[in-house]
């Protein structure tokens, strides 16, 4: 439960505000998720690198020497860049895997929220213009980005818990809602070796993309999946590398709004959050269908 | 002309000043500005006064609303005019879902499209949507018009009673128990003048009328599918 | 038949504890009408309850309070968070949500009659407030729910609460279906539905969906009667941990929390007996998501489903309720199931405390019904006035218990003033059995 927003430029020359006009959405959101909040930002990136956004409860004492234990430990050059709990670390494409795997002995304690040539992940718990202020959001630029406010019903309130979830290389999502079948598809992932660490309905959401796009489906053939098995209510925004998509159930109870100028494509659980962007008085603004995939790319 | 500025007026001042207007006539227009998609804005009035929006509102903008005509020059959120008793409302853009819901008199005329679930349990009131309304709509309508001069989504007037729907555009499906129904003459009045109070130019020979089969009004095992 | 056989023991029949005859005989009705049976009241079948709850009187550790001398508080304020002007109530046993419509007009005339004179609350229910309802009730909450048959800003402001019902202990998530017989001329037009017909009600809200929506929702109400009357909001209990917190989180005054013994008009027995956790299972993960949120006593706590005594008051108090409602009990004490009305209820094919068919309209006792001779069969002035004696006597009766357990306010019982006499019990109220400091989940303390 839940608000959702997501910005979509098309318009190079607003890449250096997409951080600040996330985060002004972000925060209008407040209300719908008071609990905790967290963004997806897509940034131009190198593609001969790659970006593992990590996160630690002792960021002081896990990020000291990080990037020269993992470069030590991967043979390889990392680059580290560090916000507040979270850090990026930049290392050669190739050295991904290698990298995620050094990690888990190298530092136990890290949460890898995201890897990928362009995006970054940063969520906490706490009040949405905490957690923009907290990793100054407002001054990062991009050429997309997706933002959640939770409200948490079920399970419990921590960074873990939090949205954007990755869903693979380069892939997040945020969900409003609340799955009804989550469990019995947590225990079938598992089985299929996905991994899944909280009792977030959402996360076995993400899980369910991860899955179905490892088994051969692409992000929009995946989407369509969840219509079929995923039950209850949602509406999901999903972030791609050069591109982001949305999807309402059949129900489609939960609020959804778009807007779209040249300029951009917008998403808002409310048209509250679309209210400060540029030209939005001209924009096309409509409410995405149920049961219908959208997806735009760059 | 009174105005209401929601950057600097909050919006419990902003509600009270117009709910008090039942017993101090006088002021008759209102213009509220910098609307920005905030919810309740105008909600519980109760005196014959214009009152203008100058933007978009969030959720139930007009909820409750007697007396009162409710202008919205930009688009309205979920649950526009929610439970409306008299009076009317009207949205220049799109309204989202739940518009008119609940609603037990008054007119509600939106210019734009009407999304999912327009007139849903609706009990009188009457609604004139220019555009298109999106699926459950019209869903367990009781009472009340629902005239839609473009096209309605999926399972139109699902489990309806006795509210009447008059569509000039296709229907994507209707739901259980809703059927296309004749339309005889006083129909064509009751909409040519629902049609002339809502100010849109419409012919209501090009629509057609759909209503209540009363197939579930009284349970019957042959129609238990239906349920 | 020669010596050899008759020296064989015979079987002797045996039912099987599987198909019963009561499951035997609802097989056969399902199969020859081809609709599932609908009932009112409450679960029937045995669960934990309050019942297997004792209270530990005070003696040497502790000391007691002098009965009928030393003084023993049952005021209770509701409505503190937000709400200009809280509910105060003399006693803590209010009247839970029935509608007129599936009780008659004298019924609710002596419901308000008999919850004033007590000085407590009544409810409106599933069909709008009546004139008669508003005028006996010096305190009364509006329920604002799925169906919203009636509702309207005058009456809303009329309210002293108002209460968003999400949903009923009879019948969480579930809407439902009312058959025809009761859809009199009145409760037709009160409904905006045609008369005589069976009123299919929806199972969730009409313009809004979970607890994001529920706090604009709240807004707006608060907004059209002026931030004046509590919000309170009902759910049935099956997550009351979460429902709970999620309507503190969207903004409720108060929180109703009616386990699965509470009644209904009519719904579905499957649904009645299966659905839903018992109100003694409910209590304790709703004290602790309000404690969780620092507002345990700040947002009250009404609980509801079963509750018959001041032993059933005083227990649900000790668990951390701030309130109790009655509703079935409410009725009995009026004359519902009453054994003068044997003979009519054997006509009706049922005995005196089974007579569960409220739908049907022909309730001899004349309560839930639309039928004005059977109606009138109920004198509002005497129907008040029972009630009233029987809110007294429920009061006194919590009162006695607290007394001797040493509380000069009913709202100072506390868990540790419990013991629980089964295992279950134990379990489900986080109560050491009897003679332990132990309950299933908890490790021993040794004192």
């Amino acid at each position: 439960m839940c608000g959702i927003v997501g910005l979509f430029l098309k318009d190079k020359s607003l890449e250096p505000r997409l951080g600040q006009l996330l985060t002004e959405m972000l925060v209008t959101m407040t209300d719908r998720g008071p609990d905790s909040a967290g963004i997806a930002i897509y940034r131009g990136g190198d593609a001969a690198l790659s970006k593992l956004t990590v996160q630690s409860d002792q960021a002081d004492a896990d990020f000291a020497t990080l990037a020269a234990d993992l470069g030590a430990e991967i043979g390889a050059d990392v680059s580290m860049r560090r916000a507040d709990s979270h850090a990026v670390l930049s290392l050669p494409a190739d050295k991904a895997q290698d990298a995620r795997a050094a990690l888990a002995t190298l530092r136990p304690g890290l949460r890898i929220m995201s890897d990928g040539a362009n995006v970054e992940i940063y969520k906490s718990v706490g009040l949405p213009k905490d957690v923009a202020a907290r990793f100054d959001l407002a001054a990062m630029s991009g050429t997309h980005g997706i933002g959640h406010t939770r409200m948490a019903t079920e399970s419990a309130v921590t960074t873990q818990g939090a949205h954007p979830f990755s869903t693979g290389s380069d892939q997040c999502l945020v969900h409003n809602g609340s799955l009804s079948n989550h469990n019995n598809w947590r225990r079938k992932l598992k089985r299929e070796g996905v991994r899944i660490e909280s009792q977030n309905d959402t996360e076995v959401g993400a899980a369910y993309l991860t899955w179905k796009m490892q088994k051969g489906a692409s992000l929009g053939e995946a989407l369509e999946g969840t219509l079929q098995d995923l039950d209850g209510f949602f509406t999901f925004v999903v972030g791609t590398k050069d591109g982001f998509g949305v999807v309402r159930d059949p129900i489609a109870c939960k609020p959804a709004v778009m807007a779209e100028t040249d300029q951009y494509v917008a998403f808002g659980s409310e048209y509250r959050a679309l209210v400060n962007l540029p030209g939005i008085e001209a924009a096309r603004v409509w409410e995405p269908e149920p049961a219908t995939v959208y997806f735009w790319s760059h | 002309m009174q105005t209401l500025d929601l950057a600097t007026t909050s919006l419990r001042e902003m509600n009270a000043t117009l709910q008090a207007q039942k017993d101090q006539t006088n002021a008759t227009q209102w213009s509220i500005e910098n609307p920005r998609g905030a919810h309740a804005i105008a909600v519980g009035l109760d005196a014959p006064i214009e009152v203008t929006v100058r933007g978009s509102t969030g959720y139930y903008c007009a909820g409750m609303n007697k007396q009162a005509t409710v202008h919205v020059t930009g688009s309205a959120g979920p649950g526009v005019a929610e439970n409306m008793m008299s009076g009317t409302v009207i949205i220049e853009g799109d309204a989202s879902q739940y518009a008119g819901a609940t609603g037990r008199g008054g007119l509600l005329v939106i210019k734009g499209n009407a999304a999912s679930r327009c007139g849903i349990s609706m009990k009188g009131i009457d609604i004139v949507v220019q555009g298109n309304i999106g699926h459950m709509s019209a869903f367990m309508g009781q009472a009340g018009n629902l005239v839609v001069c473009g096209d309605a989504g999926d399972a139109l007037g699902d489990s309806l009673y006795e509210a009447r729907l008059f569509v000039r555009g296709s229907v994507k499906s209707l739901g259980a128990d809703c059927i296309e129904k004749e339309m005889r003459p006083e129909h064509l009045e009751i909409l040519r003048a629902l049609l002339e109070r809502a100010g849109i130019d419409a012919k209501p020979e090009e629509f057609r009328r759909y209503g209540s089969a009363r197939k579930l009004y009284n349970f019957d095992i042959d129609n238990a599918a239906a349920y | 038949m020669n010596d050899h056989d008759k020296r064989i023991p015979q079987t002797v029949p045996i039912q099987s504890a599987t198909f019963t005859n009561p499951i035997n005989a609802e097989i056969r009705r399902a199969a020859a009408t081809g609709i599932y049976d609908i009932r009112g009241g409450g679960a029937k079948r045995r669960v934990p309850h309050f019942d297997d709850l004792l209270f530990l009187g005070a003696s040497i550790s502790r000391y007691p309070l002098e009965g009928y001398r030393e003084k023993c508080d049952t005021r209770v304020t509701l409505g503190t968070r937000f709400a200009k002007k809280p509910i105060e109530l003399d006693i803590p046993i209010t009247i839970a949500g029935m509608s007129f419509g599936a009780l008659s007009a004298q019924a609710k005339e002596a419901l308000g009659r008999g919850a004033s004179a007590a000085g407590t609350s009544t409810t409106t229910g599933d069909g709008g407030m009546t004139p008669e309802e508003r005028g006996h009730s010096t305190k009364l909450v509006y329920q604002y729910l799925p169906s919203r048959y009636g509702m309207n800003p005058d009456d809303l402001r009329r309210a002293d609460a108002i209460e968003i019902v999400v949903g009923q202990g009879a019948k969480p998530g579930g809407g439902g279906m009312l058959l025809g017989q009761k859809i009199s001329d009145r409760v037709a037009e009160m409904r905006t539905l045609p008369k005589g017909i069976d009123q299919r009600s929806a199972c969730r809200h009409p313009d809004w969906t979970g607890p994001d929506d529920l706090e604009i929702k709240i807004l707006e109400l608060r907004e059209i009667t002026g931030w004046q009357a509590p919000i309170y909001v009902k759910v049935g209990g099956t997550r009351p941990y979460y429902d709970v917190a999620l309507a503190v989180k969207a903004g409720a005054d108060v929180v109703v929390l009616d386990g699965m013994q509470g009644g209904t008009a009519a719904t579905q027995d499957v649904f009645i007996e299966n659905v839903g956790l018992p109100t003694l299972a409910c209590i304790r993960p709703a004290v602790r998501a309000l404690q969780d949120l620092g507002l345990h006593r700040e947002v009250q706590l009404i609980v509801s489903g079963g509750i018959r005594t001041g032993a059933d008051v005083a227990k649900a108090m000790a668990l951390g309720a701030d309130a109790v409602a009655i509703g079935t009990a409410a009725l009995i004490a009026l004359g519902d199931n009453d054994p003068k009305w044997e003979a009519e209820y054997q006509k009706l094919g049922t005995t005196t405390g089974a007579y569960d068919d409220w739908h049907e309209g022909r309730d001899p006792a004349g309560i839930t019904t639309q039928d004005p001779d059977l109606a009138a069969r109920l004198d509002p002035i005497e129907g008040g006035r029972r009630l009233r004696n029987y809110l007294k006597v429920m009061t006194l009766e919590a009162q006695t218990i607290a007394r001797a357990c040493g509380h000069n306010h009913l709202h100072n019982l506390e868990p540790e003033d419990l013991c629980a006499l089964t295992m279950e019990a134990a379990a489900m109220a986080q109560i050491p059995l009897a003679g332990t400091d132990w309950y299933p989940g908890k490790p021993g303390t040794s004192y």
